[in-house]
């Protein structure tokens, strides 16, 4: 393996051992999810009819919501122990390491919250042709919140308080993937195509990966400059 | 390589400026191989700045750092692959052990350095090789982050306060790491207040902040 490749899984590894490490803290979001899902459940009533109409865009907010609690947590520890600074002075390219950071958060709390909600589904009586695009939405969406994320939390590192303005910040970026998250999984539901909604969904991934970790890069340097 | 100066390392009219204040200004210095940069300076008189401008991780108000004639902020990782910088932060993850640690920092060099084995032997870490960086005292951290400058080689050494928090045998240590450093012809810049080489007669620039 060259010294791109070998400093990539470097960073992969260490995130994950150190998020392994602490499994309290990483079954959070999760516990969060489930609970304001079940709040909705509690405020409804437990009706079929009405829960499972409202089933996509429940288990749509609850991962958005979920998704913020830990944006903090991808830059702010690195920012405290100086591991930032020896990031941005390693002689690898510092876009390959943040996605590797990504790569990792996503793993640790964005893959969690796509199977939680295959498990609210069955609580809110989804209709069992909303699972496909359920999955598939949340495979697409998830990473895009974590990308995004890392640009503002690499934004926002550094500042007092940062976690309250991060949400603020973060929660207007991800409509565009919730409008068009929701309407793929309802639409499906009542039999029509959700070729476009996939399309586009798809389109927002690639265009997040391929810009937001050269932009995140580019904003820590001006943030520890 | 275009070097018309004719120094390795060189800081041309250097300003930094924090807030309102003017922390240094008009400073030059040049440093070669085998050669150390003592920073000196009251606290907050600016000694990390200039060591952070120095790596290249801070811009300064005006004035330039070249490498070999070439603007450090113009080169970016063509620099870095040829510095390590210790600064106020370990960088150490407290949540893996000592060898886990060296792992990461040796993955993350250009050149893998000598054998980790000989590294913890060094730095006297082996009997705590498997234990959390938590557990570790102060000066073992300090030992651990200074580490990084032995997993894998690298021309010039950015040191910030290297003693903070070490025992006589830890400091002795480190003087005896830089000296040797700059007799293989590497270079060191280093803030600190101790006299770090005293009868080693490496040549030393001195620069006061103060």
């Amino acid at each position: 393996m060259n010294g791109c490749g070998r400093a990539f899984v470097a960073v992969l590894r260490r995130d994950l051992v150190i998020g392994f490490r602490h499994r309290s803290e990483l079954g959070n979001p999760v516990v969060f999810n489930i609970i304001v899902a079940l709040l909705f459940i509690f405020a409804l009533g437990n009706d079929p009819v009405i829960l499972g109409r409202l089933a996509a865009a429940i288990i749509w907010v609850c991962a958005v919501l979920a998704s913020t609690l830990s944006l903090e947590r991808l830059f702010t520890p690195d920012y405290e122990d100086g591991t930032l600074e020896q990031l941005l002075l390693s002689a690898q390219p510092l876009p390959l390491l943040v996605a590797a950071k990504i790569l990792a958060h996503w793993l640790l709390c964005g893959l969690p919250l796509v199977v939680a909600a295959l498990l609210l589904g069955v609580l809110l009586y989804l209709p069992q042709p909303g699972y496909p695009p359920l999955l598939l939405t949340l495979l697409l969406g998830t990473p895009v919140f974590s990308l995004l994320g890392a640009l503002l939390a690499a934004l926002t590192v550094g500042l007092r308080g940062s976690g309250v303005l991060l949400a603020l910040l973060i929660l207007p970026l991800y409509i565009p993937v919730l409008i068009f998250a929701v309407a793929a999984v309802s639409d499906a539901v009542h039999g029509l195509s959700i070729a476009g909604q996939i399309y586009f969904l798809a389109s927002l991934f690639v265009l997040a990966l391929t810009l937001l970790p050269f932009a995140t890069a580019a904003t820590l340097r001006l943030r520890l400059g | 390589m275009n070097d018309p100066s004719g120094n390795a390392l060189e800081i041309r009219a250097l300003q930094c400026v924090r807030g309102d204040a003017v922390l240094f200004s008009g400073l030059d210095a040049a440093v070669n191989a085998g050669e150390i940069l003592q920073i000196d300076g009251a606290n907050g008189s600016g000694k990390t700045s200039l060591l952070r401008i120095l790596s290249g991780l801070a811009r300064p108000e005006s004035g330039d750092v070249l490498w070999h004639g070439r603007s450090v902020f113009a080169l970016g990782p063509e620099y870095h692959m040829h510095l390590h910088y210790v600064g106020h932060g370990n960088a150490i993850k407290l949540d893996l052990t000592v060898w886990e640690n060296l792992q990461f920092m040796r993955d993350l060099g250009v050149v893998p350095g000598p054998d980790l084995e000989e590294v913890l032997a060094r730095l006297r870490l082996r009997a705590h090789r498997h234990v959390p960086a938590r557990r570790l005292s102060a000066g073992q951290r300090r030992r651990l982050a200074l580490a990084r400058l032995l997993v894998s080689p690298s021309m010039l050494w950015i040191l910030d306060e290297p003693f903070t928090s070490l025992d006589a045998d830890g400091r002795a240590l480190v003087a005896e790491l830089v000296g040797r450093h700059c007799r293989d012809g590497g270079m060191t810049a280093v803030a600190t207040h101790q006299p770090l080489a005293p009868a080693s007669a490496i040549p030393t620039h001195g620069i006061n902040l103060s």
